[in-house]
């Protein structure tokens, strides 16, 4: 079989093997061979989307690492488009023989689907804003030196008395679109993240950062944070349900709002299934909040380009409380009359479009400030397992978790047992009485926006937990 | 394949490697779906590769790579081994493994229609029917369709000899209608919501469905919910249907159970668990019609939990999870079934791909059917409320208390099924909610659900679980907090 990308080359016989990423000129020549496979079929447009991903983990736990995994792969995906229709297959074999059959594949699904009247042609060359997200030193980090800072938090974990569990993990990445029409878009980044829970029977508490550089990283403060918080939450007591004043960190705010992202959507909207359907253009929210969709921000990630190769716009989505602007694929963008933002997902998909890349206008106030003008409140490290309860009002229901603090007369003066939510973000954002500088959050169960810390009057507590 | 794993084993060996595994998997996937009659989502796609776990040191290492040449996979080991080597510099002890035997062994779940042999134009054909069905219901704003085929193929080698082919094959399909109205947001889903039903079958599965008959019935059920009564906020009787109860089960009997989440292993994220060590055989998790088995065999249904071996290269077994009301067993690994007294792994490491480490999953965590007729449960309710299908779920961290929504209520009184409910809830503490169940139905109203979504570990890793469960009865349950203004 002929390899369109030459072999990686592990260094086999190194302390720690790290895989390089392709050459980018490697990243290309795969895109372009698929091109020119393409050509001997009847595929009248093709687009090529090649990813590779090499990607570290250290997973720690009870003090000690207990996984610890590196996985490389590249994937090639192939839309054609033939008679009005198009389809997508995907693989991870480099050979000719498997691209063919890749093409084969989305070609031989596309015939099988009724022709689309909507169908656009694919977009031609584009020209993109240059972002650098690619570190060098997050890429060359080992698995040695992940271990070295894990063992570092769990000493202090053991010297507190306490049980530390988390990730350390680093990684490289890179993507390219091309098509048929000329159109060639490349990215690179790096990642790395630290995440760890401090576990003082019968409490814990957690800390979290995330960033393309891991010189940004401090995991030994991180974990001091967590130690403190999770043995200032030993002794708890119950409080009723009910509403109260709470001071959400940032990982909680994003906890939550979080969920907001497909709202703004144009195809969401379109579908009636957004909480902005009847409502853009109208006082939604409070006159404090406002919202972008902003790739090129300095603490935002990801490609200045969507799924089918379109930049990246900066869209202002809501603007002191006012839904003003949706994001938009290009068509979505037809149907509405508009131009296209540059969101759009890989085609063909049901979804659309979505802005990845939230950035929250912020304030000038603190979570000591916060907690400062707070008579009678509860400070939220972070929640847990939040769902959505009315798709319209944007109930979201879920769990505190890993710190709930009761604030009284400005001050920490104990923890509280767990409390279960049901609240709307709509009401939420109306309530919203102070605002910290907006800064890259991070949580576990989805990917980082930027966002401030928030008091919040009226939030809504349903029922408490056993803990 | 062979050959790669062979390769693998030996790098790892010759590099210090103490125990190695490897898992060469080639998976294959059709994805379809249609929203508002058009065709959304048509895509394929494949992935092979080959991971590598080994211990050196007396700690876990894994890497993997999808460079299936000689030299790709040896290096491929031997960074396996560097890791591992890695982890023992912050080790808490030495890893120690259950005894298990070598397997040389071929297996392929059961299928009558290979789904990727049945026509696309068909597949395509009978979603769009299906849409165009719910399409026809005045009120219905959006709606949608899915199908969903896998073909998963693992080659599975150990240093202590095994040699495991499997070839599973896996069906999912389901339908939606949505609708906006005044301000408000309905959908029925069938046969269950977020992707529908999913199950160790072949194409038989999307036949036996019956889409088209169940699309306009779904659809006007979309469409009432907005005149329908408002879920009341009471203590009082529910009911749960079979695809709502399998969840439950998933949530508060699935996932507490969970070894390594018992043992603090996924407390950074997924969470812990109240099932402590000291509750095995003393708690009392359930009233006594209640039993419940982890059972991964195929003698127990097509499930999403179903397979011969599982990716740690021990068969499938039947595990009692709870026995006439009491806490019998959690679900265990090689590496930690010594820690609740076990001889041998109860055979749950799964893992999603080639990329991923396998790590202990739900195989099909099934409440066993009880005695009731259907129609003799609802005729011997006086006050209650049925509630049909899942609209949103949640639990915290430890597996206590949970909360439950679903896209349809029915009112019981006098032993009959009265009006429709909309937005109905309920919630708990699992233990408390568990032991106030008194009705199961028997087998004939009992279906093996598959979840198909169940996200744990870090990496994230997706997997699909089984739930068999018939619709069953709850009492003093709290009913309509998610909607409550208070």
């Amino acid at each position: 079989m002929t390899m369109v990308a030459g072999p990686r080359k592990p260094a086999v016989g190194r302390k720690s093997e790290r895989v390089d990423l392709l050459p980018s000129r490697e990243l290309r020549g795969i895109v372009e061979t698929v091109l020119r496979l393409a050509k001997s079929t009847d595929a009248v447009e093709t687009e090529v989307h090649v990813d590779e991903v090499a990607d570290a983990l250290t997973r720690f736990a009870n003090n000690g690492i207990h996984q610890n995994v590196f996985e490389h792969v590249v994937t090639v995906s192939v839309r054609t488009v033939t008679g009005g229709r198009t389809a997508r297959a995907t693989t991870n074999r480099l050979d000719e023989d498997s691209l063919r059959a890749t093409i084969e594949a989305s070609l031989s699904l596309a015939h099988s689907e009724p022709r689309d009247p909507r169908l656009l042609p694919m977009p031609g060359r584009q020209r993109y804003r240059a972002v650098n997200r690619f570190i060098k030193a997050t890429a060359a980090l080992t698995p040695e030196e992940r271990a070295c800072a894990v063992r570092l938090a769990c000493d202090l974990a053991a010297k507190k008395g306490q049980v530390a569990a988390g990730i350390f993990s680093s990684g490289q990445s890179q993507t390219a679109v091309g098509n048929s029409r000329g159109l060639f878009a490349p990215y690179s980044e790096t990642h790395s993240q630290f995440s760890i829970t401090m576990q003082e029977d019968p409490a814990a508490s957690w800390a979290k950062a995330d960033s393309a550089d891991v010189r940004e990283m401090h995991p030994q403060k991180l974990a001091e944070r967590a130690s403190e918080k999770a043995h200032l939450a030993v002794k708890t007591t119950e409080l009723a349900p009910g509403r109260y004043t709470v001071i959400l960190e940032p990982a909680a705010v994003l906890d939550l709002v979080g969920f907001m992202f497909y709202d703004f959507a144009a195809t969401a909207v379109r579908d009636k299934r957004s909480c902005l359907n009847n409502r853009m253009g109208k006082q939604l929210l409070g006159k404090n909040i406002s919202i972008s969709d902003d790739v090129f921000h300095p603490l935002q990630k990801g490609a200045p380009f969507d799924g089918e190769g379109m930049p990246r716009q900066r869209v202002l989505l809501l603007d002191r409380g006012v839904p003003k602007n949706l994001v938009y694929s290009r068509a979505s963008a037809k149907i509405a009359r508009r131009k296209p933002t540059g969101h759009g997902f890989a085609l063909p998909n049901e979804y659309g479009e979505a802005p990845m890349n939230l950035v929250f206008g912020g304030g000038d106030s603190s979570v000591e400030k916060m907690m400062a003008s707070t008579d009678r409140g509860l400070l939220v490290t972070r929640l847990w397992y939040i769902r959505e309860v009315d798709p319209y009002e944007k109930v979201m229901t879920g769990m505190t978790r890993d710190g709930l603090f009761f604030v009284e007369n400005g001050k920490v003066t104990g923890a509280v047992k767990n409390f279960r939510f049901n609240q709307s973000l709509i009401e939420m954002l109306n309530n919203v009485e102070l605002m910290g500088p907006a800064v890259r959050a991070t949580r576990e169960e989805s990917f980082e926006m930027v966002v401030p810390a928030m008091k919040v009057r009226d939030f809504h507590f349903s029922e408490v937990t056993k803990f | 394949m062979w050959d790669l794993c062979t390769n693998a084993l030996d790098t790892a060996k010759l590099r210090g490697a103490s125990y190695g595994d490897v898992r060469t998997m080639h998976l294959r996937q059709r994805d379809l779906t249609t929203k508002n009659g058009q065709v959304g989502t048509l895509a394929q796609s494949e992935s092979i590769g080959i991971g590598v776990r080994v211990l050196a040191n007396g700690a876990w290492g894994f890497a993997s790579t999808d460079r299936l040449t000689r030299e790709g996979v040896a290096a491929c080991a031997a960074q396996a081994v560097s890791i591992a080597k890695a982890s023992a510099l912050a080790k808490r002890s030495n890893v120690v493994l259950a005894r298990e035997k070598a397997y040389v062994d071929s297996w392929q779940s059961p299928f009558r229609k290979d789904p990727f042999e049945i026509p696309l134009e068909m597949q395509l054909a009978l979603l769009l029917a299906a849409d165009g069905e719910m399409r026809k219901v005045k009120g219905v704003t959006l709606t949608e369709t899915n199908m969903q085929f896998r073909k998963m193929d693992s080659w599975f080698a150990s240093s202590i000899g095994s040699r495991i082919h499997q070839r599973k094959v896996i069906s999912g399909c389901g339908i939606g209608a949505t609708s906006f109205q005044g301000g408000e947001i309905q959908k029925r889903s069938y046969p269950n919501s977020f992707g529908g039903q999913h199950a160790l079958e072949g194409y038989e599965l999307v036949e036996s469905l019956d889409l088209m008959k169940h699309a306009p019935v779904i659809a006007e059920e979309a469409a009432a919910l907005h005149s329908a009564a408002q879920c009341p906020e009471k203590f009082g009787t529910l009911i749960l249907a079979g695809n709502q109860l399998g969840l439950q089960i998933h949530e508060s009997i699935g996932h507490p159970i969970e070894l390594d989440r018992v043992l603090g292993q996924e407390a950074n994220f997924a969470g812990t668990s109240f099932l402590t060590l000291n509750q095995l055989n003393k708690l009392k998790y359930a009233s006594s019609v209640v039993n419940v088995v982890a059972d991964a065999r195929l003698d127990h249904g097509r499930g999403l939990g179903t397979f011969a071996y599982d990716d740690e290269g021990v068969p499938a077994q039947c595990t009692d999870i709870i026995k006439d009301g009491k806490f019998r067993g959690y679900l265990s690994n090689r590496e930690t079934a010594h820690l609740i007294g076990l001889e041998r792994s109860s055979g749950t490491m799964r893992t999603e791909s080639w990329n991923r480490l396998p790590i202990i999953r739900m195989t099909n965590v099934s409440l066993l059917p009880g005695t009731w007729d259907y129609d003799d449960l609802i005729a011997h309710t006086a006050d209650g409320i049925l509630m049909d299908t899942n609209r949103s779920w949640s639990i915290d961290d430890r597996r206590y208390q949970f909360q439950f929504s679903t896209e349809i209520g029915w009112e019981i009184k006098g032993g009959k099924k009265m009006r429709m409910i909309k937005n109905p809830s309920y919630s708990g503490i699992t233990t408390e909610f568990w032991n106030s169940c008194d009705a199961i139905c028997k087998f004939d109203h009992w279906t093996l659900w598959g979840t198909p979504n169940c996200g744990k570990g870090q990496p994230m890793q997706t997997m699909g679980t089984g739930h068999g469960a018939a619709p069953a009865r709850f009492r003093n349950v709290r009913i309509g907090t998610a909607f409550s203004k208070q």
